[in-house]
């Protein structure tokens, strides 16, 4: 389909990209906060795909150089609006501290239809969204869009190992986070109080 | 070798993801048999990513697609 693209047939661009809107759409949420940024950088995205669509090269995985696209689109802009902290690309898989879980003494599972309650959506977007940014981007490559540990290195030019600790990380803080207000929205769970 | 407590968070992620070596998958199993803070830890977290990962938690904006592909058509016949 490339092929044809290039050849001339631009309409098939349309058909060619809509597997991936939401890919590159949550790569630009997840730097740019909101929604309307986050729309904007995904559309010169994949303006900008288009026009070095010819710089394709077919050993890579389209998804994950559209996502690379929106991932460089979303930083330069941030740059340009100086919020962007410049971080070294030489992080190692040992960067930063450890990071603890929330300790609880009990967990009963929040169902999937919790999340058709708005608060509940909310709470969880907001708990990616308040993640550094080295652990929000490798949590919605890997968590969220589901890209592999390969891809995800891929997509950020960061190794594999730094995926592994920054997605444990990331993990981790989003389980401090959410589990204890996960638990206390669970109406079906009995209160043991604490002697 | 038997693992405390922290050093069974260190491995959460790894297991969930079914990246542990064997033997440390054992060890870490053997843990979470008896450890109830740690079987409470990996259970929350792994129901987390299970809710993070639902399509219902980030949904484009309505309009989304439509706005895109006009955006497109505009550069590409412009």
């Amino acid at each position: 389909m490339i092929a044809s693209i290039l050849a001339g047939d631009t309409q098939l661009y349309h058909q060619l990209i809509r597997p991936y809107e939401r890919s590159v759409y949550m790569m630009a949420l997840s730097y740019m906060k909101n929604e309307a940024d986050a729309e904007d950088v995904a559309q010169e995205a994949f303006l900008k795909a288009f026009h070095r669509l010819a710089t394709f090269r077919s050993e890579a995985k389209f998804s994950t150089w559209l996502v690379g696209i929106a991932l460089n689109e979303a930083r330069s802009r941030l740059r340009r609006e100086g919020t962007l902290r410049m971080e070294s690309i030489d992080d190692t898989p040992d960067e930063g501290g450890h990071t603890s879980p929330a300790i609880l003494r009990d967990w009963r599972e929040v169902p999937s239809e919790a999340l058709e309650r708005k608060e509940v959506r909310q709470m969880l977007q907001q708990a990616i969204t308040n993640l550094p940014p080295i652990y929000r981007e490798v949590f919605v490559l890997r968590d969220v869009e589901e890209l592999s540990n390969l891809e995800t290195a891929v997509a950020l030019s960061i190794t594999v190992a730094n995926v592994k600790v920054r997605l444990h990380r990331a993990r981790l803080m989003l389980q401090k986070q959410l589990a204890p207000l996960l638990r206390n929205m669970n109406p079906k769970r009995r209160w043991i109080p604490w002697f | 070798m038997v693992l405390n407590c922290k050093h069974v968070w260190g491995c959460i992620s790894a297991y969930l993801d079914d990246g542990l070596p064997p033997e440390m998958r054992d060890l870490v199993q053997k843990h979470l048999d008896h450890c109830e803070i740690c079987s409470v830890i990996l259970d929350s977290t792994r129901n987390i990513l299970i809710l993070t990962a639902d399509d219902l938690v980030f949904t484009l904006p309505v309009g989304f697609s439509e706005r895109l592909h006009a955006r497109l058509d505009q550069e590409m016949t412009g």
